[in-house]
């Protein structure tokens, strides 16, 4: 099937010129609060990474372990609304020249109006969505306007998935695919051994698009271990577990021993 | 994964990826059970063996003469092994989980009813058991948990959120997410993803069969209408859909009105405007929620009614009208409850008074040619501290606090 690569994937493929393995972070826009989440986008920015997923807090993200978990109960605390998480996007796309993605729960976008957020990310410079509870068949809307809007919906791979079905959520899917590492929720240990390469080869046989690998990854051993089998590592509880205990402050150097 | 379970609008799966083939084994293994007669056959010789099917009803004499009008009858529900209607769905899904060759179940529960029916049904047939409770109903129903942990269950209390049922349910998928290979998610009620809402349903569905023959057995005639108490809806869709063909009788949907109208006052999801629709949990229905989607906290002085949605399936017929929707505040529940006790000799736990509170709002001014059936969908017994609490017992705390002094002595020594 001949596509056009959306502009995320383009970015993707222009990045891994340059570099074997591309470094996406995560973070929970509104926590600790927006100036905090801005700090952060630029210190990692600073720091080397190549792509950022923007959580949109929601009150029951059903597929978080408890580090995000919390992130997303505190932000909410203090005040994140849906229009405050999409102007601090906003302001974080025209800041920084590193593709952003939106990551968040599929009530957000039902209760904003599926087209008018496809639309209101699109004027912010989002580049894509991951919404771990849309499955494909539920959301054709969604699908539809962020074709129309020439955006990427990426889709998720898992060890559960079989290869049909990966075919499937590849067609479903632009720009990349989100593969979880293993079985459970964000934030827990993964073991990357034999049997994590032959996952990854499967997934690397179903689909054409740039691959990220996330869930437990945690270290530059893990990024190593990625590196020539995907195309992208993707740290998301580690870096607010070590915001958490450290400070803001000590973001910018654990990134740095990442990429180093 | 197929896309069905759609009642008009509301319903579906909304499910994390991982999930997909875990939900279509399920899926597949319902069907199945729904296509072999002997798995039912199976069901109804273990209801009526290890519970008390077929419940009776009763008819609630005094209260009948009390109210001059309709004749009053309850549905006893509360009669069942565990004393709610939730053994009915967890006995089903139990045989269910047997033909899965799974050998663990988790549970949510909100009251508790439903975690010590679940921990019941695995001390029976020997599954490992973890039942998710909110912290906050942790505190405000020791005695389920006593219970689920003297039958072997692991009850985790759930501190995230709102600590009630809502929070409960996402950390059993939490859990499923991770272990579903040897795990079956016994979900309490007739709301989450499809297949739940219609499966929770065919099994609750006994109770609306039953009562239909009994009513007409006993008074030759259909009752006016049916009363059920509504949180996730499971004993509200057991009983209604014994009538769902007969469009003379006429279906009560009884909600938590908690302090009255207002966000975060009550739970009442289509009695009240508060609420509007949304997806969450894995499905599409009412929900209690803000403007960006966010789950709004919840209020009602019974644990089992205090949810921020509702099954797909009454949002539906809340849309067709097939299904009359109102509020009992937590006032009119306790006084109902009192006055059941005290004239019948009945004691309905505080969820299923919101249906007798409604039904005696009503039967005073029907006519006694008319019945009206109540679903008691369970007895009070675990609500004894809340209840007391509520009619200010002096005698009741003077106990406690001589019980913990007692205690208190015995680890002082």
């Amino acid at each position: 099937m001949s596509r056009t690569p959306t502009r995320l994937e383009a970015s993707i493929r222009a990045a891994r010129e340059k570099k074997d393995i591309l470094l996406m972070t995560h973070i929970v826009l509104g926590y600790p609060s927006f100036d905090d989440s801005l700090r952060m986008v630029e210190d990692m920015v600073n720091a080397g990474v190549d792509l950022m997923e923007l959580q949109i807090p929601f009150s029951e993200p059903m597929a978080d372990g408890p580090v995000i978990l919390k992130a997303n109960a505190e932000a909410l605390k203090a005040g994140a609304t849906v229009e405050k998480s999409i102007e601090a996007a906003e302001r974080i796309t025209r800041e920084f020249d590193i593709p952003f993605l939106f990551m968040t729960y599929y009530n957000i976008l039902y209760c904003y109006g599926v087209t008018g957020f496809v639309e209101r990310c699109k004027s912010a410079g989002i580049q894509g969505c991951i919404v771990p509870d849309l499955p494909p068949i539920e959301g054709q809307d969604y699908l539809d306007a962020m074709a129309a809007a020439q955006l990427s919906p990426v889709h998720i791979f898992t060890p559960k998935t079989p290869q049909s079905r990966m075919r499937h959520l590849s067609d479903m899917s632009a720009g990349m695919i989100y593969v979880v590492a293993r079985k459970g929720v964000t934030g827990k240990d993964t073991a990357f051994s034999s049997e994590m390469s032959d996952y990854l080869q499967l997934c690397r046989n179903s689909t054409e698009l740039p691959l990220g690998v996330g869930f437990g990854v945690k270290s530059r051993e893990d990024i190593d271990f990625l590196s020539g089998k995907v195309d992208i590592a993707v740290v998301g509880s580690e870096t607010i577990r070590v915001m958490e205990q450290d400070g803001v402050g000590a973001v910018k150097g654990f990134i740095e021993t990442l990429v180093a | 994964m197929k896309n069905s379970g759609y009642y008009s609008q509301f319903g579906g799966a909304y499910i994390p990826e991982i999930l997909v083939p875990t939900f279509d084994e399920l899926e597949s293994a319902y069907l199945a059970a729904r296509e072999d007669e002997s798995f039912w056959q199976q069901y109804m010789e273990l209801m009526s063996t290890y519970s008390c099917r077929a419940t009776p009803i009763s008819r609630l004499d005094n209260l009948t003469e009390q109210l001059g009008g309709a004749n009053i009858f309850a549905k006893r529900e509360d009669l069942n092994h565990t004393g709610a209607h939730k053994a009915n769905n967890v006995m089903g899904q139990g045989l269910l989980t047997k033909r899965m060759g799974k050998k663990r179940v988790i549970a949510e529960t909100g009251a508790g009813q439903h975690g010590v029916a679940t921990a019941t049904m695995a001390a029976k047939f020997g599954f490992d058991c973890t039942i998710y409770m909110g912290a906050h109903d942790v505190a405000r129903q020791r005695p389920n948990v006593f219970w689920m942990e003297q039958m072997g269950a692991t009850v985790v209390a759930v501190t995230e959120g709102s600590q009630t049922l809502k929070d409960a349910i996402n950390e059993a998928f939490r859990d499923w997410v991770t272990n579903m290979d040897d795990t079956h998610y016994v979900l309490g009620t007739a709301c989450g993803p499809h297949p739940f809402p219609e499966m929770v349903s065919w099994f609750q569905s006994i109770i609306g069969t039953e009562s239909r023959e009994q009513m007409l057995e006993r008074n030759g005639r259909l009752p006016a209408r049916v009363y059920a108490c509504v949180g996730g809806g499971s004993n509200a869709m057991g009983i209604f859909g014994g009538f769902l063909d007969d469009k003379e009788v006429e279906l009560v949907g009884v909600e938590a009105g908690g302090r009255g109208r207002g966000q975060g006052q009550h739970a009442a999801r289509l009695a009240y405007d508060d609420a509007s629709i949304g997806v969450a949990q894995g499905y599409k229905t009412y929900f209690l929620q803000d403007n960006d989607g966010q789950m709004q906290d919840t209020h009602s002085v019974s644990a089992g009614l205090d949810y921020v949605g509702v099954s797909p399936i009454l949002s539906h017929m809340h849309e067709t009208q097939e299904v009359r929707f109102e509020a009992a505040t937590d006032d009119e529940v306790v006084e109902a409850m009192q006055r059941t006790v005290r004239y019948e000799g009945l004691i309905p736990a505080l969820e299923s008074s919101h249906a007798f509170a409604q039904a005696y709002k009503e039967a005073g001014a029907m006519s006694s040619d008319e019945d009206i059936l109540i679903n008691m969908s369970g007895r009070a017994d675990k609500d004894i501290f809340t209840v007391a609490d509520a009619v200010h017992d002096p005698k009741w705390q003077q106990f406690i606090i001589d019980k913990a002094e007692a205690y208190r002595a015995e680890m002082n020594q």
